[in-house]
């Protein structure tokens, strides 16, 4: 893991409200190219720690670093234009966009044209939209939305409105992905072409990967690390079959007899 | 009677750019204003004062009178934008109120509240007619740029916004600057037009119309403000003749009851009008008459 280029790094973070302390001395590294987990218990401070990472809630302490990077500190629109993106544990869509919209909106990073070229729409503008629109069919095509291209957001079934916020997610052509809670009220077939799609966009697209999340199938079939966090600070760190069998992470999941 | 009538379209045509304005912020943007009446009154006075008083031509007093709505609303949305909450609709209300009092008041530039007499007339129905195709045409293209689509995203939803790389304060300001401005340009046909302003015409009921009129055209839709506004606005004046003319207030109240129940919203909903909708419109309606009511 050592040899491996940390794409993001959390050095000592820490995260209190008030008294509450939501996370205490997180320190993680993900390498490049890792699908990386991060599970606990409800109120572990998971959200807490991607609210951070994308800079919706500034850290208390510490240091958070993207590509060697600080980038605590800076806004959440600098966070995502730097190539952070992200999904919400509680789906949130542009609901009264098509499908389509909702990617377009998010395809920016190559349009470089200026206010006044898209109030007069000149030839500028009109060449970069059409390849972003081009890229944008391929790019619902490869998730395979392109059938639902023209539905509004907010009446496509729940599996699909976390498959268009991904996808989103990845229109933004970013290096990294933050996945929070991706699989939260899937049935298990539901769960399992969800799978298989973040690990295609590892593989095909290789983006580096964050992934909350409950289900155990999931994230054991996924992770190529895993970090436990546990009333807000760090469990335990390792691979899924050091996780299942560490008895600390046993003890904070299940409970022990006394 | 046709010079009458003449009047009135080109009245429609004036106050369909406020409201043009207003649909960028309100309905694409999410953004409410109880002031943009003000912005009128500052678009007005500008343009009148300027081309009265030092005699320039009126084209430039439209420009300046853009410049210096669109100005006052960066100045006003610049620190209140970035706050979360009401208080942007609370700026906006201050804003429109101050404006009408600070008119009132300065009756040495600005007339006072006897109004300002002996404009330079200009805003014939044909320089109006030009000026609303070339503003439509340009927030179309608006609406269908990057910039545009960055504002009905901050609308949909602001974290979501942000979180794709969108700078949520730096467009709401965006859609405030262009809605500012159009208002200003508005004001400014208005006084060309009128020849004369008061500063009642500029009141907290103008802004709730142009805001209401957005409302009813449907969030969302160009289209629907711009046919909201050609129902809207004449209508007062459609109501003007015989009998009716006390119940006006009434009508125009029912109508806007009535597309509320019926049509929450909005005339237009967040689609745009094309002619292509249409047949597809008539085409169902034609399949629904031949298939009866089967469902």
């Amino acid at each position: 893991m050592q040899d491996k280029e940390a794409i993001l790094e959390l050095r000592n973070v820490s995260k209190y409200f008030g008294g509450i302390t939501a996370s205490e001395d997180i320190c993680i590294s993900v390498p490049k190219g890792y699908i990386y987990g991060i599970i606990g218990p409800n109120g572990a401070g998971k959200t807490t720690l991607f609210n951070m990472i994308t800079g919706v809630y500034d850290t208390t302490e510490g240091e958070i670093f993207f590509n060697g990077k600080k980038i605590n500190g800076l806004p959440t629109a600098a966070i995502a234009k730097l190539g952070v993106a992200r999904t919400f544990q509680n789906i949130r869509l542009f609901g009264s966009l098509s499908v389509y919209d909702n990617i377009f909106t998010a395809c920016q990073k190559n349009i470089t044209y200026s206010l006044l070229d898209g109030l007069f729409r000149t030839p500028k503008c009109r060449r970069q939209e059409r390849a972003m629109s081009d890229y944008c069919e391929e790019l619902l095509e490869a998730v395979g939305l392109i059938e639902f291209r023209d539905q509004q957001a907010d009446n496509l079934p729940y599996g699909l409105q976390r498959r268009l916020e991904i996808a989103r997610a990845m229109a933004t052509s970013p290096q990294l992905i933050l996945l929070d809670e991706p699989a939260a009220g899937m049935n298990d077939e539901e769960s399992m072409a969800l799978t298989a799609f973040v690990q295609s966009i590892r593989d095909e697209h290789g983006i580096t990967i964050v992934i909350i999340d409950h289900h155990m199938d999931v994230i054991m079939a996924l992770c190529d690390h895993i970090t436990v966090l546990n009333f807000g600070q760090l469990l335990a760190k390792g691979s899924p079959d050091e996780i299942q069998t560490n008895p600390d992470v046993i003890t904070a999941y299940l409970g022990v007899d006394d | 009677m046709l010079e009458y009538w003449l009047g009135v379209a080109t009245l429609t045509g004036i106050y369909m750019i406020a409201v043009l304005g207003m649909s960028v912020l309100t309905g694409f943007t999410g953004l409410f204003s109880v002031g943009h009446a003000g912005f009128m009154a500052i678009g007005a006075y500008t343009s009148a004062l300027l081309t009265k008083t030092y005699g320039i031509p009126n084209i430039f007093g439209v420009i300046s009178a853009m410049a210096a709505a669109l100005i006052v609303g960066l100045l006003i949305g610049y620190p209140t934008l970035k706050l979360k909450g009401d208080y942007f609709v609370i700026a906006t209300l201050g804003i429109g109120q101050a404006t009408k009092l600070i008119i009132e008041n300065l009756p040495g530039i600005t007339g006072g509240a006897r109004g300002l007499t002996g404009i330079p007339p200009g805003s014939s129905f044909l320089t109006v007619l030009i000026i609303v195709v070339v503003v439509i045409w340009i927030l179309r293209n608006f609406l269908r740029s990057k910039q545009g689509r960055n504002c009905v995203a901050v609308r949909e939803d602001e974290l979501a916004a942000a979180s794709i790389g969108t700078k949520v304060a730096s467009y709401k300001l965006l859609a405030m600057g262009i809605s500012c401005a159009l208002c200003g340009l508005s004001g400014a046909l208005l006084a060309h037009f009128m020849q004369y302003l008061s500063p009642s015409m500029f009141s907290i009921v103008k802004s709730d119309e142009l805001v209401m009129t957005v409302i009813l055209g449907g969030t969302g839709s160009l289209t629907g403000s711009i046919v909201a506004s050609l129902i809207l606005i004449p209508l007062p004046e459609v109501l003007r003749f015989g009998a009716v003319q006390e119940w006006r207030m009434v009508f125009y109240g029912l109508l806007v009851v009535l597309v509320i129940i019926f049509r929450p919203s909005g005339l237009m909903g967040n689609r745009e009008f094309s002619i292509a909708g249409l047949r597809r419109f008539f085409e169902n309606m034609r399949l629904r008459m031949k298939h009866g009511r089967a469902k």
